[in-house]
């Protein structure tokens, strides 16, 4: 186990290095100029602006600018914002509380629903049900998550006032970040309706968000009961005279979870990019809406960072996913 | 252990400072989180209204809704017969506000204001320097470091500014946001501590609110400052929820999340207009679209080209397409109709395509390169749109146009160059109200290469509005820039587009709201009624 885990590790470095060279690079190879953008409309003069490139280092040759980034992040500097002036983990640190409680909520609501969804198709194969399930499921993954945020909203919120619009929690409510999970936060507060608001505000950008993985977990876990319920061991199961729902549930659910636990893990990266739009639609203080705003301003120090931080997240929870994955199938361990 | 202890304290914390009685609460929904809230380092509107405007005063104010000068934290001000040096009288028993963070131990003074000033112009203060990668942009951008000479405490309660050459914008510059008075006590105390960033995260001024948080991208609190200077504000606490999307800020405002909210998209004015929980209010915006023609580079070397293709374009048309039903002044002059000065007798071109098409044939203008770029700005809505029509019009006379599209900032980039080819789309949104900062921001001599787009340099316009800075005399400046728009509407090195409408949008219950045209959001007049 200890062998397969350092196996993994080993391959996460070059991974990492991989980041690094595209993060720093793409956000260069963008058009626009972060001193112009940083100056406003009123612009620089053509000296002003040899100066700022001087003091933001932008006038070294690009490998250096690279090794000096790199050397920085080796000592846990992840440099600072060129707009607001404060450094990026500081600014990551704050934020990314936000998008793991959306992250979490959209994870789980997808789980719940998608899990039983895909069992209910799969033992009701061919049926209208099946059809039905698979159907929306097809809808859920191909809808653009902007136009399913703003209808929702407009739904919801906007004609039936069931939710509130945007944010985390109603502004009446002042919580200062403990854990900064504000599903904690506001009950450790103690303050009255708190919590529930919290509840409320979390309702809209978890569907919006969680759909996509829904509609994955539904179809995988579908696709895996079907492969297992032709198995020899599930035949023999049915054979001694199991109830159906023994069958399914010790036998055939288990067996095909493991799948359906590395499609969970995959999924991490897919609610990052999806946090991006749903965060900006719901105006969820989160990672995703920042490194958008990040990308509109050239902020080039927060985009190659934070690029980097969000890549070491969606690597560590893929490679505890991994292990999930050992533990419960041990063969892989093997290979 | 420690973790439980610190939750408890947390918790604790929470409920002491948590009450959820608000007596009289405003929301604004914003349009996007500030930089930071030292209105010296920072250049968005969004900064301004989150800093300077709510938690600063400074020497001189805007009037609440116009670009007229008021007394602010100088009572008054002389200015000296040659018009070099302007001496401020401070108002007495002013106090910044106290917060959890700070408490301060004396009033207003001239200290405060020579500091507020000097850490944008010395660079050997630690100031000057104190966040990383710093830079005083708009202090910079005002040509301050050029004009300032010396900054001089005649007493507690008087300050000197001394110049090195008449400037008349210069009291209209001492109201903008970057003139904003920080508290010099407080600054000591954050070097001692070493803790100086937090003079641009925690900011403690003498304005009408004190701030009390920021949680980053989400929202920030004020209280009222109950010792204002003016008079404590009819409101109790203010709130900025930061809401980027206007789509999002719209159903907030409808809904009661928001009592008001910025920059409405244009597209929803007309059932914004008709629902009538809610107040609209709209004014010209200090601001102008237009597109410019290099001067330097064939064919728009010859004024008679320019104004041919400016008679080529159905500019009603263009700006019903561009604006719809938010509307928008077609532009006679530079500035806009709500800026003095402003001269009514100037008739911009009239749509003429058979004209034109005769003076373009003659010169033997057939091809011409138009720039666009992907940015929507108050000014022009959509330059790609804008292109394409623009494009057509030209078509009908004869004039193929080649369509650039680039990308924001490399589009102001590659624009102002002096050998760039063709017509270029812009605008320009004003600072402090005066004229010049118009004329000569934007076609100065000295501009070309900075944000003279025309590369326009003329000496009759140059002499006007050179005459009109360096004299402080009203009527003379007035006279001189009335000249100046008659020389610009001769020559038209530019296409004048549009000086679009601002919109703000209120509940019914928010009262006392001034639109403001330089498109500041402030709320120390504002009341809500339940």
């Amino acid at each position: 186990m200890l062998r397969f885990f350092l196996n993994k590790i080993a391959l996460i470095v070059p991974t990492l290095i991989g980041i690094t060279i595209c993060a720093f690079g793409f956000v260069r190879l963008l058009p626009g100029d972060p001193i112009l953008a940083l100056a406003g409309e009123h612009g620089v003069t053509p000296e002003r602006y040899e100066q700022l490139k001087i003091q933001f280092g932008f006038d070294r040759p690009i490998w250096e600018q690279y090794l000096k980034y790199i050397g920085d992040i080796l000592h846990g500097d992840f440099g600072t914002s060129i707009e607001t002036h404060r450094p990026v983990i500081q600014e990551f640190l704050t934020l990314f509380p936000a998008t793991v409680e959306l992250s979490l909520c959209a994870i789980i609501f997808a789980i719940v629903l998608g899990i039983p969804a895909g069992i209910f198709a799969a033992t009701r194969r061919g049926t209208v049900i099946d059809q039905g399930l698979m159907g929306t499921a097809l809808i859920g993954y191909s809808m653009p998550i902007f136009w399913w945020g703003l209808l929702l909203i407009i739904l919801f919120s906007g004609y039936l006032h069931w939710t509130p619009i945007s944010g985390r929690i109603d502004v009446r409510y002042f919580i200062r970040p403990t854990t900064g999970l504000l599903l904690i936060d506001s009950l450790l507060s103690g303050q009255k309706g708190a919590f529930q608001s919290v509840v409320s505000h979390l309702i809209l950008p978890t569907i919006v968000l969680g759909t996509i993985p829904l509609a994955v977990i539904a179809r995988q876990t579908r696709s895996a009961m079907l492969e297992v319920m032709g198995e020899d061991y599930v035949r023999t199961a049915r054979a001694k005279g199991l109830k159906a729902r023994r069958v399914i549930g010790l036998h055939a659910l288990r067996n095909a979870l493991i799948p359906v636990v590395t499609t969970i893990g995959l999924q991490v990266g897919v609610l990052l990019a999806g946090a991006i739009l749903t965060e900006t639609i719901f105006a969820w203080p989160g990672i995703g809406k920042w490194l958008v705003d990040a990308i509109f301003k050239r902020d080039y120090v927060v985009v190659q960072s934070s690029l980097l931080l969000v890549a070491l997240v969606v690597m560590g929870v893929n490679l505890i996913v991994d292990l999930l994955y050992a533990v419960i199938n041990p063969r892989i361990r093997v290979q | 252990m420690k973790f439980a202890k610190t939750l408890l304290t947390a918790a604790a914390l929470a409920v002491v400072l948590g009450g959820s009685a608000y007596a009289k609460t405003l929301v604004y929904c914003s349009e996007a989180s500030p930089a930071n809230f030292d209105p010296g380092t920072t250049t968005g509107g969004n900064d301004y209204d989150a800093g300077a405007r709510t938690v600063y005063n400074r020497l001189v104010e805007f009037k609440h809704g116009s670009t007229e000068v008021e007394p602010g934290l100088a009572e008054s001000w002389d200015i000296s017969a040659d018009g070099l040096t302007y001496t401020f009288h401070l108002r007495k028993g002013v106090k910044f506000g106290t917060t959890d963070f700070f408490t301060p131990t004396r009033d207003f003074n001239a200290d405060d204001v020579i500091f507020s000033f000097m850490r944008q112009q010395d660079d050997k203060s630690p100031w000057f320097t104190y966040l990383p990668n710093l830079s005083y942009d708009y202090y910079v951008g005002m040509d301050m470091p050029k004009y300032t000479k010396e900054w001089k405490k005649v007493d507690d309660y008087t300050v000197q500014l001394t110049l090195t050459e008449p400037n008349a914008p210069m009291l209209a510059n001492m109201a903008m946001d970057f003139a904003s008075i920080l508290s010099k006590e407080y600054a000591d105390k954050l070097q001692a501590a070493n803790t100086m960033p937090d003079l641009a995260a925690k900011p403690v001024g003498t304005g009408p609110f004190v701030f009390v948080d920021y949680q980053l991208d989400t929202t920030i609190r004020y209280k009222a400052n109950p010792d204002y200077w003016a008079g404590k504000v009819k409101l109790d606490d203010l709130i900025f929820q930061i809401t980027p999307d206007a789509t999002t800020r719209l159903q907030k405002v409808q809904s009661g999340e928001c009592d008001v909210m910025a920059y409405p998209n244009p597209a929803d004015i007309p059932a914004i207009k008709a629902d009538t929980n809610l107040t609209t209010y709209s004014m010209a915006g200090l601001n102008v679209g237009y597109m410019s023609y290099n001067t330097t580079q064939p064919p728009f070397d010859k004024p008679e080209v320019r104004h041919a293709l400016n008679m080529a374009i159905d500019r009603d048309a263009l700006i019903k397409s561009l604006f719809q039903d938010a509307g928008a002044v077609a532009a006679d002059n530079l500035i806009p109709p709500t800026m003095w000065s402003w001269n009514k007798d100037v008739k911009f071109d009239k749509y003429d395509p058979e004209a034109a098409k005769k003076i373009l044939a003659d010169n033997g203008v057939t091809k011409i390169d138009l720039w666009a770029s992907d940015r929507s700005r108050p000014y022009n809505p959509n330059f790609a749109r804008a292109a394409e029509l623009i494009q057509a019009d030209w078509a009908k006379v004869g004039v193929t146009a080649n369509i650039t599209t680039e990308e924001w900032t490399k589009y102001r980039a590659d624009g102002k160059k002096a050998d760039r080819p063709g017509a270029f789309q812009i605008g320009w949104s004003g600072d402090n109200g005066d004229p010049d900062n118009f004329f000569a921001t934007l076609f100065s001599c000295s501009a070309v290469g900075v944000s003279n787009y025309s590369s326009w340099c003329n000496k009759d316009f140059e002499a006007d509005i050179q005459k009109a800075k360096t004299n402080s005399d009203m009527a003379a400046r007035t006279k001189a820039y009335e000249d100046a728009q008659v020389i610009f509407n001769k020559e038209a090195p530019a296409f004048l587009l549009a000086h679009s409408q601002v919109y703000v949008v209120t509940d019914k219950k928010v009262t006392g709201y001034t639109q403001d045209p330089l498109a500041m959001h402030r709320f120390d007049n504002v009341d809500v009624t339940e």
